[in-house]
């Protein structure tokens, strides 16, 4: 079932002062996989996450997308490789159309015409449609997040870092999303930070749980719900 | 721009020389405003010294015009060293990724080193080929000429057609360059950086290339200056032009390209009346100006206009449609009344 490793981390530290925001991890991601990374608030996901998008440049180790170092590359350098990335806080043209944020999406990789039918394409399978005309800046959150996630998608990336997708969504909103989830899977490999167990129970992958900027615990989610340790970490100490 | 034509054909009959030469200062500093419309209101890069595109333009022009003997490579090179010197600097700043204020000072500085370094160039030694620099009186410009003839000389009515006709195709080019794909991205980036970015945009290329175009522009704007003017000094590199250059975009408004350039206009205009009383300080009126921009009308007139016009509109075809539904329901409901009626 496993294909090549297409995310490789090595060694990856970050550090912030003193502060060890990711400390020495190391980390592997398989093709076709659907990875989820949990942790408590202050684990180092976030951080990992801007290492992996060259958002940051670590201070030690490296990251190696398929065979292209993108260790201190600049962010349009590693999304240049075809990978899509939706971050914590939504980032959008605020001032432009819902339908510009995504077209300017899909034109990086496709020529007018094409890059066109695809954001159509796009804007009907969110079911954004509706508010193409309205200006980015207007939405509500919820539709923020998937403004986002349609640039994501538009730009057809085979690797998909997704940063707290379901972040301020109501239910529906958030089961859409996980359905959603699922099917940008069927054709990219993904990493998914999130902090919603019940969101990642959803989605059901494999999880690599964060703490104090380590990797805690590496399973299913069965497995990972069950393990003392993580109980711990979710729950605060317990141990006598 | 039809109106600009038309202001091109008319102005000439109706004004006197005199009008007409200072016009031509004024076309120039709208092109000047038209550039830095570009690089800040859809860039978003705030550069306090566009003057600095615009003044060596001018300088580039002159020296190169005396030692030419003529115009027509002259303005060739005027554009060109604007848009290398915008070119090297924006490189700096971009790939340096410096952040927004600090270019905003680091542009300022660059006109008033531009601005001291040239006013001590008073002595014989500080000579270009046969051009002297002149120090703070600055270098007399040869006028244009037409086009490989440099003994066909332009008269001033003549260098504003000349002037027109820049400050309209360099308006038509920054439109269309706007609606292009590079333009859009310009505007994403200004909008989120971050963004372009992810979704492969290098934002330093983008950043750099329409900072090279405005220097360009401005070089265009700074030609037409020295030729209004008839001379070129280091006060183009002044403090009080590179603010004016802002006020004028920000009373026109960010996001247009008309509006710094009427802004341009109406505030020339507006000073050169204030000039001629002697009630209020010229500057005092402009800061007021600036302020009460910035707090009343942040989005400067254009743009607030636009606004208005956008807003009358909706409501007259809402009214409008009210008005048509009240109709449709009157007449069905006299329908409705009619049909029981003519029952049984």
């Amino acid at each position: 079932m496993r294909g090549e490793v297409v995310v490789e981390a090595r060694n990856l530290s970050m550090h912030f002062g003193g502060v060890k925001a990711v400390d020495r991890v190391n980390f592997n991601l398989w093709e076709n996989e659907l990875r989820c990374l949990i942790g408590p608030n202050g684990a180092g996901k976030s951080t990992f996450f801007k290492c992996l998008t060259g958002q940051l440049t670590p201070t030690a180790g490296d990251v190696v997308i398929r065979d292209f170092t993108a260790t201190g590359r600049q962010p349009h350098e590693v999304a240049r490789l075809g990978v899509g990335i939706k971050t914590q806080v939504p980032n959008l043209f605020d001032g432009l159309t819902v339908e510009e944020n995504v077209l300017l999406s899909a034109r990086k990789w496709h020529a007018a015409t094409r890059a066109r039918a695809l954001t159509a394409a796009t804007l009907e399978r969110l079911r954004i449609g509706d508010i193409r005309h309205h200006l980015a800046g207007r939405l509500a959150h919820g539709q923020r997040q998937w403004v986002e996630l349609g640039m994501v998608v538009a730009a057809e990336p085979w690797l998909v870092l997704l940063d707290e997708p379901a972040a301020g969504m109501t239910h529906e909103e958030t089961e859409r999303t996980a359905e959603l989830i699922r099917e940008i899977n069927q054709t990219a490999t993904m990493i998914v930070v999130e902090h919603d167990m019940q969101f990642i129970r959803m989605i059901s992958s494999k999880v690599t749980v964060f703490h104090e900027g380590r990797i805690l615990i590496e399973d299913n989610m069965d497995v990972v719900s069950a393990d003392p340790r993580v109980r711990e970490v979710y729950l605060g100490h317990r141990r006598q | 721009m039809i109106l600009g034509i038309l202001f091109t054909v008319i102005a000439p009959q109706v004004l006197q020389l005199f009008a007409i030469i200072n016009l031509t200062t004024i076309i120039a500093l709208a092109i000047l405003a038209l550039s830095l419309a570009l690089v800040w209101g859809y860039g978003g890069i705030l550069c306090f010294g566009q003057t600095a595109f615009f003044g060596l333009g001018a300088y580039a022009y002159t020296i190169a015009a005396i030692n030419f003997g003529g115009s027509t490579w002259a303005i060739l090179v005027a554009v060109l060293v604007a848009a290398a010197f915008a070119a090297l600097l924006g490189y700096f700043m971009f790939y340096g990724r410096v952040s927004d204020v600090y270019m905003a000072v680091i542009t300022l500085t660059v006109t008033l080193i531009l601005y001291s370094l040239l006013r001590r160039t008073s002595g014989p030694e500080y000579k270009i080929g046969k051009a002297l620099l002149g120090g703070f009186n600055g270098v007399t410009s040869p006028p244009l000429n037409v086009p490989w003839n440099p003994s066909a000389i332009l008269f001033p009515e003549h260098v504003f057609y000349a002037g027109m006709a820049a400050l309209i195709l360099s308006y038509v080019f920054c439109s269309w360059l706007v609606q292009t794909h590079f333009g859009r991205v310009s505007v994403a980036i200004r909008e989120n950086e971050l963004r372009a970015e992810l979704i492969g945009y290098d934002i330093r290329f983008y950043k750099l290339a329409l900072f090279t175009v405005g220097g360009a522009v401005a070089g265009v704007g700074g030609v037409i200056f020295c030729n209004g003017v008839g001379r070129v000094s280091p006060d183009v590199f002044s403090l009080h032009d590179a603010a004016l250059t802002i006020i004028w975009v920000i009373v026109g408004g960010r996001g247009t390209l008309i509006g710094p350039v009427l802004g341009a206009f109406g505030l020339f205009y507006l000073t050169s009346f204030l000039g001629t009383q002697g009630v209020v300080n010229n500057n005092l009126v402009l800061g007021i100006i600036l302020i009460l921009f910035v707090l009343l009308v942040p989005r400067g007139i254009v743009p607030t206009l636009v606004r208005w016009w956008d807003r009358a509109r909706a409501r007259r075809m809402s009214q409008r449609r009210e008005l048509r539904l009240r109709r449709r329901r009157g007449a069905g409901g006299v329908a409705s009344e009619a049909a029981p009626g003519g029952g049984p």
